[in-house]
């Protein structure tokens, strides 16, 4: 076992970063204020100072354009990062991103890779209103050719951005903005990383397995705390990873709890959580003594009232009560 | 003077057959896939490039093989036959067979040789240029003197991206050129229907990019103006718009089966004298390089050769069933099954 350090969400995004750029020369971070103004939500914070403009590079407000630059100096064997200022932004990259970045192996029959980060806080941070607070990553778990994680603590999102950053296909690296401050112990070691297509159980249980992803995760383990105190012993389980999807932990967790529920922040409908569910439903349907329920956004944009925005994203309360209604 | 030197060599007898020879072949090519087309062995979309052969080769020819980047949209045939791809490789791709480059999963719209240097073969309107200055982008952040052609079309040339990656490309310098094609059809729109400003060239100058417009019917003139910008490009490490103005003779794609509603005969058979075959023709004939029995024993070589490359690639197998799922990802397999 190594030694471990705290570090918060942000610094250890900002350290495993770091870390890639010292190992890999060939990796470099692009986006719009990540340099000279240090990043929105500071992630590349002291970086454009340590490793100048080469490597930092500060783009135009060009999210189609800077992704596709990305994209193409990937194909020619470097390792770009792209920060999105909010994954919001990365609905103008659309095109870049799943009509060209996840084709490119495909198209060319392997001949090309996109060794490519697209990373960026995804859904709500506080009072950002409908066009800045959107949850993709069921979007982009959809296409294939994309690999798609979205981690719910400081030691995957190190373990996991570095896992990332050495891969040879396109990553979506979705970061909950409710995340960056949430603290927890990292293991002090060049090379740890995490990898993925494997979730994990956060908190062992027998009467239901919570199933959630970024910070609904750490929801459920809040939830999971609550409804203990009223005897009822969830499991609490961390997708990380939505493609490449770990199916047997999610199973194996639904065959020893019998019940399931599904917690996600994108809006409900149609969403990842959906899938999560339709899925277990037919690979558990035999282990199940009640239906996979969900618990999503509500299908509206995202207001800016806070009080109305709070209505939005399903919280500890949301998720108790859901669970005590399954009976 | 070395320029001079090398232009002088370039039109030589021998490099004056070699572009004869290479737009004709690219013609019997592509004629080869309309009558393919039609017979149903090549499906989809399949856009030609009969009449704009003049731009590929005087473009290839100023170009250093195997080293500098080339990337276009979805009329993509002629670049990897002229950067040295397997032609047999390229007709099976165009095919969907087994043969083809990319193992029959990109077809005639996707055409790639990375290993040459050809990026492909898009299929998005404008969606490959800030793909092309990447590649730009990439060869500067390694510090090679590696030059990228960005070919696009007219239709392209209004897409939002081409403004965002020139603005990229001057703002850090990278070493692109952007050959917009001009064969005055976005499609079936005419060019004064569908741009503000028809002087496409004019579209690096508010980036302060040079730009110019420059007859791409005319083999050698190409080659003299390519030359001289890839030369610049590569020595001043700035990027360059050149509007080439050409012209195509068959349809926007193989599916395009009414030119009349966008353009008359009359219009068509004038361009028809720009023909940069029939100008190379003349151009030899004038000064006795080559006879005319000569060119139809070359057409006569060129067409058998185009005949047997096509029976090659018709030989080759289509993928099997299971390679469905190969190339998703370099590393994994994606689920499999319905």
């Amino acid at each position: 076992m190594s030694a471990t350090v705290e570090l918060s969400y942000r610094d250890a995004l900002s350290k495993a970063m770091a870390e890639e750029l010292d190992r890999d020369e060939n990796v470099l971070i692009m986006g719009e204020d990540i340099g000279r103004y240090q990043g929105t939500f500071r992630v590349t914070q002291g970086m454009f100072d340590k490793y100048g403009p080469r490597r930092i590079v500060d783009t135009p407000i060009t999210e189609a354009g800077f992704t596709g630059i990305a994209i193409g100096a990937a194909m020619v064997g470097l390792r770009p990062i792209v920060e999105m200022m909010t994954m919001s932004f990365s609905i103008l990259a659309l095109d870049q991103i799943i009509n060209h970045a996840a084709k490119v192996h495909y198209m060319t029959g392997g001949q090309a890779s996109v060794p490519l980060v697209i990373r960026g806080p995804g859904g709500a941070a506080k009072q950002l209103s409908a066009q800045h607070t959107h949850c993709l990553e069921g979007w982009y778990a959809h296409v294939p050719g994309l690999k798609v994680v979205a981690p719910a603590t400081a030691a995957d999102a190190y373990g996991m951005l570095k896992t990332a950053v050495r891969d040879n296909n396109p990553v979506i690296f979705t970061e909950n903005p409710g995340l960056y401050t949430v603290k927890g112990l990292v293991p002090d070691d060049l090379d740890f990383t995490v990898p993925f297509g494997k979730a994990q159980i956060l908190k062992e249980g027998k009467d239901l397995s919570l199933i959630g992803y970024s910070r609904m995760t750490q929801v459920n383990l809040a939830a999971a705390e609550a409804l203990a105190k009223d005897g009822i012993d969830v499991e609490v389980v961390d997708v990380r990873s939505l493609a490449p999807l770990d199916s047997e932990t999610l199973e194996a967790s639904l065959r020893k709890t019998h019940r399931g529920m599904v917690v996600y922040e994108d809006w409900k409908f149609g969403g990842f959580g959906a899938e999560l569910a339709a899925r277990l439903s037919e690979s558990c349907f035999d282990d199940l003594d009640a239906p996979i329920t969900r618990v999503g956004g509500l299908n509206v944009p995202t207001p800016y009232a806070r009080n109305l925005e709070l209505e939005c994203i399903p919280d500890v309360d949301d998720v108790v009560a859901a669970v005590r209604a399954m009976g | 003077m070395a320029k001079e030197a090398k232009l002088e060599h370039m039109e030589t007898p021998a490099q004056l057959e070699e572009f004869y020879r290479q737009m004709l072949f690219i013609r019997r090519f592509e004629e080869k896939c309309n009558v393919a087309y039609r017979l149903g062995k090549i499906g989809g979309y399949m856009h030609t490039y009969v009449g704009m052969e003049a731009t590929a080769v005087g473009f290839n020819a100023a170009l250093r093989r195997g080293w500098d980047y080339v990337i276009t949209a979805y009329r993509d045939h002629p670049q990897p036959l002229l950067m040295g791809s397997d032609p047999v490789a390229v007709m099976a791709e165009i095919m969907g067979r087994s043969g083809g480059l990319s193992r029959g999963k990109g077809g005639s719209m996707h055409v790639y040789d990375i290993e040459r240097g050809f990026f492909g073969g898009w299929g998005i309107v404008g969606g490959h240029i800030p793909l092309g200055g990447g590649l730009a982008f990439g060869a500067k952040y390694k510090g090679e003197d590696r030059v990228t052609v960005c070919y696009l079309g007219d239709g392209a040339a209004n897409q939002g991206v081409v403004f965002e990656t020139l603005n990229m490309a001057a703002l850090w310098d990278l070493p692109i050129i952007f050959a917009i094609e001009n064969n005055e059809f976005a499609m079936g729109t005419r060019l004064e229907y569908h741009a503000a400003d028809t002087q496409l060239y004019k579209r690096g100058e508010p980036f302060g990019i040079k730009s110019e417009r420059i007859d791409g019917m005319d083999v050698l003139e190409v080659l003299k103006d390519a030359s001289r910008i890839v030369d610049y490009v590569r020595k001043e490490q700035k990027p360059y718009v050149v509007e080439i103005m050409n012209y195509r003779f068959n349809g926007h794609g193989a599916a395009d089966n009414d030119r009349q509603l966008y353009r008359t005969k009359e219009e068509e058979e004038i361009h028809a004298k720009r023909d940069p075959i029939i100008r190379l023709e003349t151009l030899m004939l004038e000064r006795n390089i080559m006879t005319r029995e000569k060119m139809e024993a070359i057409d006569e070589e060129l067409t058998d050769q185009v005949e047997a490359i096509y029976e090659k690639a018709d030989a080759s197998p289509f993928p099997e069933a299971h390679e469905v799922y190969d190339n998703v990802y370099t590393d994994l397999e994606p689920e499999k099954g319905h």
